[in-house]
């Protein structure tokens, strides 16, 4: 039984006198315990908002609608009121942000930052929380963690306030961790760092990580099983080893093939996908990447796509996929 | 931090330098040259002889100067036309009432103003939320006289449930020793008497705090709105901590601070205010002085308040910026 | 949105395409037709200016059309009006708003009373905003463009500024009445000054942001001189604020200058009516007929709100972080 198992999320957004838009439509994946699971996308396919939505921290507004569920052990998040979800979040489902200065409260010690959350989860009391932030901040890499308990967001690092936010996040041992770009406003440096972090995390405490990115370079070193998103729906899914080497939706193609490689020859263009984000169809009429799509058929528009599953669990949602370059690599 | 306020003191030494300045060309152009401004129409001719040696009109200007700013020096204010009094001791004796009804109306803007802000941002676009942003409006354009007499006639006058005029009712034997009557009453134990300055410090409050509320509640909605929409507060909600503690230890805290900045700057307002409304409501505090003092061209006065005004003035402001250090991390001072 | 009937798949194919490039049409649009648009979609905008309109109608077109004259003291002469006895008649078929405590029309003296509020509140805040934008656009070009000349005289304009805020507006402008004695015009010139610290500071402020902006560094190392950058380039882009802030002085002035008379610094005779001259004498009558104060109240306040409305309308519409 996968720990997380979200069917049919969608998230629309509806603002008055303007189109509606449907950020999320239709996504579903599943997270095993202890499993690391990418969701890959561009900018605005709608990987943000699928982790805001199963954390409920969408605003809650009039415009704003949510569907499908999201079952994890036993619970449909989604169905949450906002109080047991409060009980959920820190405690059994975690979640780090992009920007880790802005993502840090600039007038509060970051040890009181972190305190909180074992004082809110694990009932702490103050001195017994103090110990464990020591402990927590000396745990993700930061030195000298007694003297930082102190210290405030702007005096440390880049690299060091993320170490502190996933302090924050693994503070109660979490089931489920959810990393949205972790590492996109990181010097290249620390992003290694900071990975390389987050895999001992997962493999130590057993959590489960959803890793949110657009870098598929990020994805091909940590992550088992690997989602990609395209305007909104997931359109492959596979393990990492055969989706590097046996990709059959052509999105997937594309970004793989516009990735610069160190052995290619002087003076060799790269090849981006053509179009952009915007030259979308909606599901409903097709296949939403069939304006980019360069092996785009007559059956590619008028019904959208659906997913066609295989016996390794490698699952796409094309009708023209990309074909496998031999009998033997699809079987490896 | 010390050296910031050293610092900062001295800044003040030639803001206060030029001030002293404009006061003494603006009392050498006074209608009636600074004798007739001194010592009123109907000054004696020794008197005025007296003054013009005193001044030493006769001497060259940057020595006239001189004494001036050596009498400033020496706190010497000069005598008031009206009451023959001295400038510091009707100042000494009044100042306590207006910081009175000061801080009265303070507590009525920020007590009230605050968590309007608050309420009306975490519930944008709800009437309350309307009503917030168009009462906030409207506060800041009705002349605060006008209000004053709007409210005492239908709450003093009509209804009765509150004094017309004064500090203090007569009736009641106040003892006082710092003149501020509220204090005085707690001193004293003459808990009647404390209660009733209090009782008359609430229309006049109101009145006072109309335009101060107004301001408040909309730096603190849009300093709310403003923080709410910040990752941080994201972050606080993602840790799954309670609203209360994302309310207060992440929202608030960082909304606070431009509503502290403005509040320093509020004084100056609440000064003007307090001129207008201690005028109606017959409040023996400076601003009604102040009033009295326009009236009887009493210049001594005029200039004596407006100095000690500036110093007091730039003191608050000092104490502002302090206090924004204290309470800001990032702006502290190395 | 659904693809036009068409036949067959090709035209679909078809339509995508043209849906792709249509797409690309988005041209910039300036920062003033934005806001136009902006403004024009804002409820509060468009009663604030409704509301300016209005007034300006009033104050212009209106003293035409009064009934009786404004000094005409009519009430006295006919022997209805006793204000010492405490008889002021109110609004009647003849005086739709009834005298005045000197027997003159109440209405005549409220609309021609439109027209002096009108002329005092644009006066004092024009004075406010010359004087500030010339020592708030020196001090910022200089602070921006000068070196360290630039930087000296920009702190010496700013002590100055500093000093005429140390005193609050009131005292500020007690001061200026003083020396100048109880007239229209001091009031005008008092409410005036009170306001040049702000306009000083504001477009200082702007034109050091927009001096330290790239446009600037470019302009300059192209060779063009400081000062040609200053008009040309830093003042236009700096106007904005200074546009929002005069609106909203604009009502504070006339609140200010209602201030002012009513501490008998304004026009002691009061044959030229002005809704704040006419809040300040109306006081010593406000049990016998609340109405004289009442009216101008009302016009003061409503006035205000309508420049304080579209004041606040226009910042947010020129507010570049607004901006999609």
């Amino acid at each position: 039984m996968a720990l997380l198992d979200v069917q049919d999320l969608s998230v629309t957004f509806a603002r008055r006198g303007q189109r509606t838009v449907h950020a999320v439509d239709g996504v579903s994946f599943n997270v095993d315990a202890g499993e690391v699971v990418g969701l890959v996308g561009e900018s605005g396919c709608g990987k943000s908002v699928t982790s805001l939505a199963l954390m409920g921290l969408l605003p809650r507004q009039r415009g704003v609608h949510v569907g499908g569920t999201a079952n994890f052990d036993g619970t449909d998040l989604l169905s949450l009121d906002q109080r047991s979800m409060r009980d959920v979040r820190g405690r059994d489902v975690a979640m780090i942000f992009q920007d880790p200065l802005s993502s840090l409260n600039p007038v509060v010690p970051i040890g009181l930052q972190v305190t909180e959350v074992l004082v809110r989860h694990r009932d702490m009391g103050r001195d017994a929380a103090r110990k464990e932030a020591v402990e927590l901040l000396d745990r993700v890499g930061i030195p000298d963690p007694r003297r930082r308990l102190k210290e405030y967001p702007h005096q440390l690092s880049g690299g060091m306030r993320q170490r502190a936010l996933i302090a924050m996040a693994v503070a109660c041992q979490p089931r489920l961790l959810i990393a949205d770009e972790p590492t996109t406003a990181l010097d290249v440096t620390i992003q290694a760092q900071i990975l390389e972090l987050l895999k001992e995390l997962v493999r130590d405490l057993g959590t489960a990580l959803i890793m949110i990115t657009h870098d598929l370079g990020v994805v091909a070193g940590m992550c088992d099983t690997i989602n990609v998103l395209y305007a909104g729906r997931v359109v492959e899914t596979a393990r990492r080893r055969e989706l590097f080497a046996g990709r059959r939706h052509p999105y997937t193609e594309g970004l793989l093939a516009s990735i610069p490689r160190l052995d290619a020859g002087r003076g060799e263009k790269l090849t981006p996908i053509r179009g952009s984000v915007r030259d979308v169809l909606p599901w409903l009429d097709g296949c939403a990447f069939a304006p980019r799509c360069d092996r785009r058929v007559e059956a590619c528009v008028g019904e959208p796509p659906a997913m066609v599953p295989t016996h390794t669990g490698h699952e796409y949602r094309c009708v023209n996929p990309v074909p496998l370059a031999s009998k033997e690599e699809a079987g490896a | 931090m010390f050296r910031f306020i050293v610092r900062r003191l001295l800044q003040l030494v030639p803001t206060l330098f030029g001030l002293s300045i404009l006061l003494f060309i603006w009392l050498h152009r006074l209608p009636g040259g600074p004798e007739t401004a001194l010592l009123g129409e109907r000054g004696t001719p020794e008197s005025r002889a007296a003054i013009r040696e005193s001044l030493g009109l006769d001497e060259p200007l940057p020595f006239q100067y001189g004494r001036f700013v050596k009498r400033l020096i020496q706190l010497d204010l000069g005598t008031s036309i009206s009451t023959k009094r001295e400038v510091t001791t009707e100042f000494l004796q009044r100042f306590p009432g207006t910081v009175e009804l000061t801080i009265m109306a303070m507590v009525i803007a920020i007590g009230v103003g605050i968590p309007l802000g608050y309420l009306a941002a975490r519930r944008r676009g709800s009437l309350l939320d309307q009503a917030s942003v168009g009462g906030s409006l409207l506060g800041t354009c009705v002349p605060i006289f006008f209000l004053a007499y709007v409210l005492k006639a239908i709450f003093a006058e009509n209804l009765g449930w509150f004094p017309t005029i004064g500090r203090q009712d007569a009736s009641i034997e106040a003892t006082h020793i710092t003149n501020f009557f509220v204090l005085d009453g707690i001193l004293t134990r003459e808990w009647d008497a404390a209660a009733d300055a209090i009782w008359h410090l609430i229309l006049p409050g109101i009145a006072l705090a109309s335009i101060p509320l107004a301001i408040i509640v909309r730096i603190t909605r849009a300093s709310v709105l403003e923080v709410l929409g910040e990752d941080f507060v994201r972050t606080a909600e993602a840790k799954g901590l309670t609203e209360r503690t994302v309310r207060r230890r992440h929202v608030l805290r960082n909304a606070m601070l431009p509503v502290a900045t403005s509040i320093g700057l509020l004084t100056g307002l609440l000064l003007s205010g307090a001129v207008l409304t201690e005028t109606v409501f017959a409040f023996s505090g400076i601003g009604a002085f102040i009033r009295d003092a326009i009236s009887n061209l009493d210049y001594p006065v005029l200039m004596g308040f407006i100095m000690i005004i500036a110093v007091i003035f730039a003191l608050v402001n000092l104490l502002v910026d302090v206090s924004y250090s204290l309470i800001d991390p990032r702006v502290r001072v190395r | 949105m659904t693809l036009a009937p068409g036949r067959g798949k090709k035209v679909k194919l078809d339509r995508l395409a043209e849906l792709s490039a249509v797409r690309d049409d988005e041209r910039g649009v300036s920062l003033w037709r934005e806001a136009m648009r902006r403004l024009r979609r804002n409820p509060a905008a468009i009663v604030g200016a409704v509301i300016l309109v209005l007034f300006v109608l009033v104050a212009v077109v209106g003293p035409f059309f009064v009934p009786y004259g404004t000094t005409d003291t009519m009430g006295i002469r006919e022997g209805v009006v006793k204000s010492g006895q405490g008889i002021i008649p109110g609004p009647s078929a003849d005086h739709w708003l009834g005298y005045d405590h000197q027997g003159r029309d109440e209405f005549s003296r409220l609309v021609v009373g439109a027209r002096q509020t009108l002329i005092v509140g644009i006066v004092s805040t024009l004075i406010g905003l010359t004087i500030g934008v010339f020592l708030g656009g020196l001090a910022g070009a200089a602070a921006g463009l000068g070196g360290r000349w630039g930087r000296a005289l920009d702190n010496v304009l700013m002590r100055i500024v500093d000093m005429m805020l140390s005193l609050p507006s009131l005292l500020l402008a007690v001061s200026v009445a003083a020396l100048l004695g109880p007239s229209i015009v001091t009031v005008m010139i008092a409410v005036g000054v009170v306001s040049v610290p702000i306009f000083a500071r504001l477009l200082r402020g702007s034109m050091i942001a927009q001096a330290n902006r790239d446009y600037v560094l470019a302009a300059s190392s192209l060779g063009v001189r400081g000062s040609k950058i200053a008009i040309s380039h830093i003042l236009p882009n700096s106007l904005a604020p200074v546009i929002v802030q005069a609106t909203l002085t604009l009502a504070t002035a006339i609140i200010e200058v209602a201030a002012l008379s009513f501490l008998g610094l304004g026009n002691p005779d009061s044959a030229v009516p002005e809704w704040g001259l006419m809040l300040a004498d109306a006081q010593p009558y406000l049990g016998i007929r609340p109405g004289l104060a009442i009216y101008p109240a009302v016009g003061i306040i409503i006035t205000a709100l309508g420049f304080t409305l579209l004041g606040e309308a226009m910042r947010e519409a020129l507010d570049p972080k607004l901006r999609r």
